[in-house]
C-alpha cells in the first residue's frame, strides 16, 4: 500500500515507511499554551513516526471537550471523526469494522469519558475494540471554563465552584474492572513515558486505555490539585520503565526492573520530575495485582504510572466476528447481495 | 338464517403467555391456504404472562382485510376477560368459550357454544401433563374448524409449517385439534351464520410480518453492519438479520461480510451504525419511539456530517411504559425534524410488508446516494403482525453506492477534492472512506463547523453555504424517492392522503364513502418525504383533501401545511389514535365528520352547493349520524307537528350537528347559524322530525 505514497523530500529524515515526521503532524493547536494535551499530541506524532505506522492505516476519534479537539492537531493524513459528548466509543466501534486491518486512536477526556461517556467507555472495554483509548485527564471541564469533572478528587477547591463534595472516578480502575485488555497511566509531564506507553498501546491488539494526567494550566493547576503539574511531580510513582522494541505487533515487556531505580525526566516546561521505580518487580499480566496496586495507591495518594495491566490472549472485536480478509468497505454487490435464486427460496419460507 | 360466507371476524381472548399464538396462527394460515383473503392482528399487553390478550382475524372475500372493529365470532378462553369478551360479540354473532369458566351468560342474541377443552385434552394419553394447556388451544381451533368449515388438509399444512416438519408436535397438536372437531361434530348444532368456503384469491401470495420483510430487504440490500438494542416492537427486525444473514450470505470460506452488534443502548446502537456508515459500510439500526428519542443527537450529527445510515422506526406508543405494544404513527414530525437546528430528514413510509422488503434494500441506495440518515417508518401493526403479500421481488437495480472516491479516482483528479465541495451542483458532495491509502484522501469529520474542504471553521459564510447546500440536497432527493401509490375512483371530487399501515382501512373506507356516504375520494398513499411531484399534482387537483393518520395531532397534515403552505386551505386532518391497527370504521367516520363540518360552514356562509346540501341531508338520515340539539329535550320535538316550529326551536338554542360513531374521538361539532338551519330544514323537513322522533336522537 505504501507505493502510492509520495516520496517527496526523500533525502530528508524519513522512517522505514518512507515518511518524515511532518507527514504525521496536524493543524496548529488552538488549545492553551502549556496544556498537557499538546504534549500528548506531540507524543502521538512521535510514537507513530518511530513505529513506522502509515497515517492512512489509522483512524482517529474523539468526543467533545478540549481533549476531543486535539485529534485535529496530529495526523493530518488520517481519517478522523469528532463525534458527540461521551460517544466516541460507539462511533469507533462501528467504524473499525469497515477495515479491520486499521487501528483506532481515540482521544477523550475525563469530562467526556467519566460522566456521559461512562457507559460507552465501559462497553468498549468489554468488546475489546482495537483502539488506543487515551483519556486526557485533568479533573476539570476546560471548554466550559472550569467546572469539576467526575475524576476531580474530593475536597478540590475551584474558583467559582467551591469545594468538590464527591468521590472521584478512577479511570484505570473502571477500565480494569470492565475487562480492558491493556490499562496504563501516565503523566503528560513525562513525555518519554507517554510515548513508550503509546507504543505499547499501539502494538496491543485490542483496547488499550491510557489514563494520562494532563494538567489544565488554566482552570485546575493549583499546587494541591491532584491533576496539577506540581501534584503530579510530587506523587508520580512509575511502576517500571517500559521499552518498546520494534518487532511487529509483539509486546515485549521488560519485566525485571532494577529495584529502586531513580530517574530524572525533563518536562516540556523545563522542569524535571523524579520518577521512582517501585521497589519490587511488577507483573502487569496479573489482574489481581493491578487492582491491589491501584487500591494501595488510592490510599496513599500516589500517582501510579506505567503499564498497570496487559492481557494479549483475548481476541479483539473484529476477529471475534470472523470477517473476510478484504476490508468490508471494499466489498461490492457481488459479495453483498444474495443471488437471484435465493429470492424464491425465501418466498417459499413465507407462509 | 342467511349464510355469511367469507366475510366476518374471529377474535380469540386468551391469557398472555398461554401459548395461544400457535393456535391463532394456525387459524390464520389455514384460512390463507384456503385461498380466502385474511389478516391477523395480535392485540397484546406489555407483559410476559397472565394479562388478557386478544387475537383478531379478519376474513373477507373482497380483500378488505383491515382490522374489523367488531367481533362476529368470539372465542373466550380467559376467565379474566370473559365478561368483556361476551359483551363484545356482534348481535347475531357466535360465542365459543371454555366450559371450565363458570360465569353467567346473560346474552340471548348470540349463538353460545361451550367447549370442554380441559376434558378433551385430559383424555388424550399422548399429551403430557405439562403440555395440556398448550395443546388445549388446539381444541378450540378444532371446534371452530368444524363449525365454520376450515379445511383439515390446510390446517395440517399450517401445523407442518409451524413445527418445521417435526412429526411429534405436529401429531400432538393435530390430534387435539381433530378431537375438538369430532366433539363439535357430535355435540354442537350450528346456530350462527358464518361459513368459510375455499377461494383462489391468495394464490401466489406469501404471508409474513414487516420486521422479517425489513430484515430480508436489508439483506438483499447488502447490509454490512447493524447496531441495535432490544425494544418492542422493533426487536424482531434485528433478530431477523441474525436469523437470515448466516443463510443468505453464507460463503464457502465460512467468513462473514457483515457484523451485527447488540449495543448497550440506543445511543450506542446508532453511534455504531453511524461509525460504520461513515467508514463506508451499508449500515443500519432498528428501534422504536423511545429508542429514537435517545438517538436524536446522533441523528442530528449524521445529518450535518452527512453520514449514510438507515434507521428503522417500528412505531409504537410510548414513552416509558406507556403503551409499548400498541401501534402508532406518532413519530412522523419527530423524525422529520430530528436533531437540533434546521434539519429535514428523508423518510420512507412503507405501507405493507412487501414495501418493508422493498424499502429495506432501497433505503441503502438512497442513504449512500444522499449521504444522510434515512428513516424507514414502519409500525407495530406492520412490523409484528402477519400480512398477506405478493412475493418479494429481487432488486432490479444495481446497488447505488453514491459518490465515493477511492485511490485511483483521487489519482485521476490529482487529489483535488473537498469533502463538502459541491462539484456537481446537486448538493451531494464526494466522500472518501477510511482505509483509502491515498495521502490526500483523509478528512476530519465534525458537525456544522467546517468549510468545503472539511477544515474547521466558524466562518458565517461557510456555515450558511453549507446549510443552503444541505437544503438543496434534501429537496433534490424528491426525484429519487419512491413515488406515491394512487387508488383512484370514478368521479372523485375530493382526495385522501394517507401513509403506512392504514392503506387497507382507507381502501375499505374509500369504498363505503363512495357507496353509502356520497363522498367520492381519490386516494393517494404517500411513500416518502420529501414529497415527489406526483404528490404536488394530486394536491393541485382537489380542493378538499383528507389527511388520514394514526396520531392525535395530524402530523402528516402539519408537514403538508408547511411544505404546501399555498394550498393550506385544502387540507383536512383526520387523525385518530387508539393504539389498535387501523380500522375502516374510524377512517370513514372521521372523513364524514370533517366533511359535515365543511358543508355546515359553507351553509353558514351561504356558500353551499347543491351537493353540499344533498350530502348533509344524506348524512343526517344515515345510521352513522346522530342529530342532537343542545338544551332541548326530545319531548319538545314530539309536540311539534309543523315543519317550521322545529326550525325556530333549533335556531333559538344555536343548533349543533354531531356526527359520530361508536368511537367518540371522531366527534366534531358543527354549529349551524339561523339562516343555515332554515336552509337545511327546507331540505330535511318532515324527515328530520321523523329521525329525531325515532332512534337517532340521543
Amino acid at each position: 500500500m505504501t507505493e502510492t505514497l509520495p516520496m517527496a523530500g526523500a533525502t530528508a529524515n524519513v522512517n522505514l515507511a518512507g515518511l518524515s515526521k511532518n507527514d504525521y503532524r496536524g493543524a496548529p493547536t488552538t488549545l492553551c499554551q502549556g496544556c498537557g494535551h499538546n504534549s500528548i499530541s506531540n507524543q502521538i506524532v512521535t510514537a507513530l513516526y518511530e513505529m513506522n505506522i502509515v497515517p492512512e492505516d489509522v483512524m482517529k476519534f474523539s468526543g467533545i471537550g478540549c481533549s476531543s479537539k486535539s485529534p485535529t492537531y496530529f495526523l493530518n493524513r488520517t481519517f478522523g471523526f469528532n463525534s458527540l459528548h461521551g460517544r466516541m466509543p460507539s462511533i469507533a466501534t462501528g467504524a473499525l469494522f469497515a477495515d479491520a486491518r486499521m487501528k483506532g486512536i481515540g482521544v477523550s477526556g475525563d469530562g467526556d469519558s467519566a460522566s456521559i461517556g461512562m457507559g460507552q467507555f465501559k462497553h468498549i472495554m468489554r468488546r475489546n475494540v482495537n483502539m488506543v483509548y487515551i483519556v486526557e485527564n485533568n479533573g476539570v471541564y476546560g471548554l466550559t471554563k472550569g467546572q469539576f469533572s467526575a475524576t476531580a478528587e474530593r475536597g478540590l477547591q475551584l474558583k467559582k465552584q467551591g469545594e468538590n463534595p464527591y468521590m472521584p472516578v478512577d479511570i484505570c480502575m473502571e477500565a480494569l474492572v470492565s475487562n480492558a485488555t491493556l490499562v496504563a497511566r501516565s503523566f503528560a509531564g513525562n513525555p518519554k513515558q507517554v510515548k513508550e506507553l503509546l507504543k505499547v498501546a499501539l502494538a496491543h491488539d485490542g483496547i488499550a486505555v491510557l489514563d494520562i494526567i494532563s494538567p489544565c494550566v488554566t482552570f485546575n493547576n493549583q499546587e494541591n490539585a491532584f491533576h496539577s503539574y506540581a501534584w503530579g511531580k510530587d506523587h508520580e510513582e512509575p511502576l517500571h520503565e517500559i521499552s518498546y522494541i520494534a518487532p511487529r505487533n509483539e509486546i515485549i515487556l521488560e519485566r525485571e526492573m532494577e529495584d529502586g531505580e531513580v530517574r530524572e525526566v525533563a518536562m516540556h516546561d523545563g522542569s524535571t520530575v523524579i520518577l521512582k521505580n517501585l521497589e519490587r518487580g511488577y507483573d502487569p499480566t496479573n489482574r489481581f495485582e493491578a487492582l491491589r496496586v491501584m487500591e494501595e495507591a488510592q490510599r496513599n495518594n500516589w500517582l501510579v504510572t506505567g503499564l498497570l495491566y496487559v492481557n494479549t490472549t483475548k481476541p479483539n472485536l473484529t476477529s471475534i466476528y470472523n470477517l473476510v480478509d478484504t476490508p468490508l468497505n471494499r466489498l461490492t454487490e457481488v459479495d453483498l447481495r444474495p443471488e437471484r435464486a435465493m429470492i424464491d427460496k425465501i418466498n417459499s419460507l413465507m407462509f | 338464517m342467511n349464510k355469511i360466507v367469507n366475510d366476518f371476524s374471529i377474535t380469540v381472548g386468551t391469557k398472555n403467555g398461554s401459548g395461544s399464538s400457535t393456535a391463532n396462527n394456525t387459524i390464520l394460515r389455514s384460512v390463507f391456504k384456503m385461498g380466502i383473503p385474511v389478516s391477523g392482528k395480535n392485540l397484546f399487553p406489555s407483559n410476559i404472562q397472565g394479562l388478557p390478550t386478544w387475537y383478531t382475524i379478519r376474513v373477507n372475500k373482497d380483500g378488505f382485510i383491515a382490522r374489523q372493529d367488531a367481533n362476529d365470532i368470539v372465542i373466550a378462553i380467559n376467565p379474566d376477560s370473559f365478561v368483556r369478551d361476551l359483551a363484545s360479540v356482534t348481535p347475531g354473532g357466535a360465542f365459543f368459550y371454555s366450559d371450565d369458566i363458570k360465569q353467567p351468560i346473560p346474552r340471548t342474541d348470540v349463538a353460545i357454544y361451550p367447549m370442554p377443552i380441559k376434558s378433551i385434552v385430559k383424555n388424550d394419553p399422548n399429551v403430557p401433563t405439562d403440555y395440556r394447556d398448550l395443546v388445549g388451544n388446539m381444541v378450540y381451533v378444532g371446534v371452530l374448524a368444524q363449525m365454520i368449515g376450515m379445511d383439515m388438509d390446510k390446517i395440517l399444512a399450517a401445523l407442518t409449517f409451524h413445527f418445521k416438519g417435526k412429526q411429534k408436535p405436529i401429531d400432538m397438536n393435530f390430534n387435539a385439534l381433530k378431537a375438538g372437531a369430532e366433539w363439535a361434530k357430535t355435540n354442537l348444532e350450528k346456530k350462527d351464520p358464518y361459513h368459510l368456503e375455499a377461494m383462489n384469491k391468495t394464490d401466489g401470495l406469501i404471508m409474513t410480518d414487516g420486521n422479517t420483510a425489513g430484515a430480508l430487504g436489508s439483506i438483499f440490500g447488502g447490509v454490512q453492519f447493524a447496531g441495535w438494542y432490544p425494544i418492542t416492537p422493533a426487536t424482531s427486525l434485528a433478530e431477523g438479520l441474525n436469523d437470515y444473514l448466516p443463510v443468505l450470505r453464507k460463503r464457502e470460506d465460512g467468513k462473514h461480510t457483515y457484523a451485527i452488534v447488540q449495543a448497550e443502548d440506543e445511543l450506542a446502537a446508532l453511534g455504531m451504525a453511524i461509525g460504520a456508515g461513515w467508514a463506508g459500510l451499508r449500515s443500519m439500526t432498528s428501534t422504536s419511539g423511545p429508542g429514537l428519542s435517545l438517538m436524536t443527537e446522533f441523528a442530528g450529527l449524521a445529518y450535518y456530517a452527512e453520514v449514510p445510515v438507515v434507521i428503522w422506526d417500528v412505531q409504537r406508543i410510548g414513552p416509558s411504559t406507556g403503551l409499548p405494544t400498541r401501534t402508532s404513527q406518532g413519530d412522523l414530525t419527530f423524525t422529520h425534524f430530528i436533531g437540533h437546528g434546521d434539519s429535514h430528514s428523508i423518510i420512507l413510509l412503507p405501507g405493507d410488508v412487501y414495501e418493508c422488503f422493498e424499502f429495506g434494500w432501497q433505503s441503502f441506495d438512497i442513504a449512500e446516494r444522499a449521504q444522510t440518515p434515512i428513516f424507514v417508518l414502519s409500525d407495530l401493526d406492520m412490523g409484528m403482525n402477519q400480512w398477506m403479500s405478493k412475493p418479494f421481488q429481487y432488486p432490479e437495480t444495481p446497488m447505488d453506492r453514491g459518490k465515493i472516491l477511492w485511490e485511483k479516482d483521487l489519482e485521476e483528479i490529482k487529489g483535488n477534492w473537498g469533502r463538502y465541495l459541491d462539484k456537481d451542483g446537486d448538493g451531494i458532495t464526494y466522500r472518501t472512506l477510511p482505509g483509502n491509502k491515498h495521502p490526500l484522501s483523509a478528512y476530519f469529520t465534525r458537525g456544522t463547523g467546517h468549510d468545503e474542504h472539511a477544515k474547521y471553521t466558524e466562518d458565517s459564510n461557510a456555515y450558511m453555504r453549507n446549510m443552503e447546500r444541505l437544503k438543496v440536497k434534501h429537496y433534490n432527493a424528491a426525484s429519487y424517492m419512491p413515488k406515491p401509490i394512487n387508488h383512484p375512483i370514478k368521479g372523485a371530487t375530493v382526495g385522501i392522503i394517507a401513509y403506512g399501515s392504514t392503506e387497507n382501512a382507507v381502501l375499505e373506507a374509500q369504498y363505503h364513502l363512495a357507496k353509502e356516504d356520497g363522498i367520492k375520494a381519490d386516494f393517494l398513499r404517500v411513500r416518502a418525504i420529501p414529497f415527489t411531484e406526483e404528490v404536488t399534482r394530486f394536491i393541485e387537483k382537489y380542493d378538499q383533501i383528507f389527511i388520514v393518520e394514526m396520531n392525535r395531532d395530524g402530523q402528516m397534515y402539519q408537514i403538508l401545511l408547511t411544505e404546501y403552505s399555498q394550498y393550506a386551505s385544502k387540507f383536512r386532518s383526520v387523525a385518530y389514535h387508539d393504539g389498535l391497527p387501523a380500522a375502516a370504521k374510524w377512517v370513514r367516520e372521521g372523513i364524514v365528520a370533517v366533511a359535515v363540518k365543511d358543508a355546515v360552514e359553507k351553509l353558514n356562509n351561504k356558500k353551499e352547493s347543491k351537493s353540499d346540501l344533498a350530502f348533509l341531508v344524506k348524512i343526517l338520515k344515515s345510521k352513522s349520524a346522530k342529530l342532537s340539539i343542545p338544551g332541548v329535550k326530545p319531548t319538545a320535538t314530539k309536540s311539534s307537528s309543523k315543519k317550521n316550529s322545529t326550525i325556530s326551536m333549533i335556531g333559538n338554542v344555536s343548533g349543533s350537528i354531531i356526527v359520530m360513531g361508536s368511537h367518540n374521538t371522531s366527534t366534531i361539532n358543527s354549529s349551524l347559524n339561523q339562516a343555515a338551519i332554515k336552509t337545511l330544514a327546507k331540505h330535511l323537513g318532515a324527515e328530520l322530525l321523523k329521525a329525531i322522533k325515532e332512534n337517532q336522537y340521543d
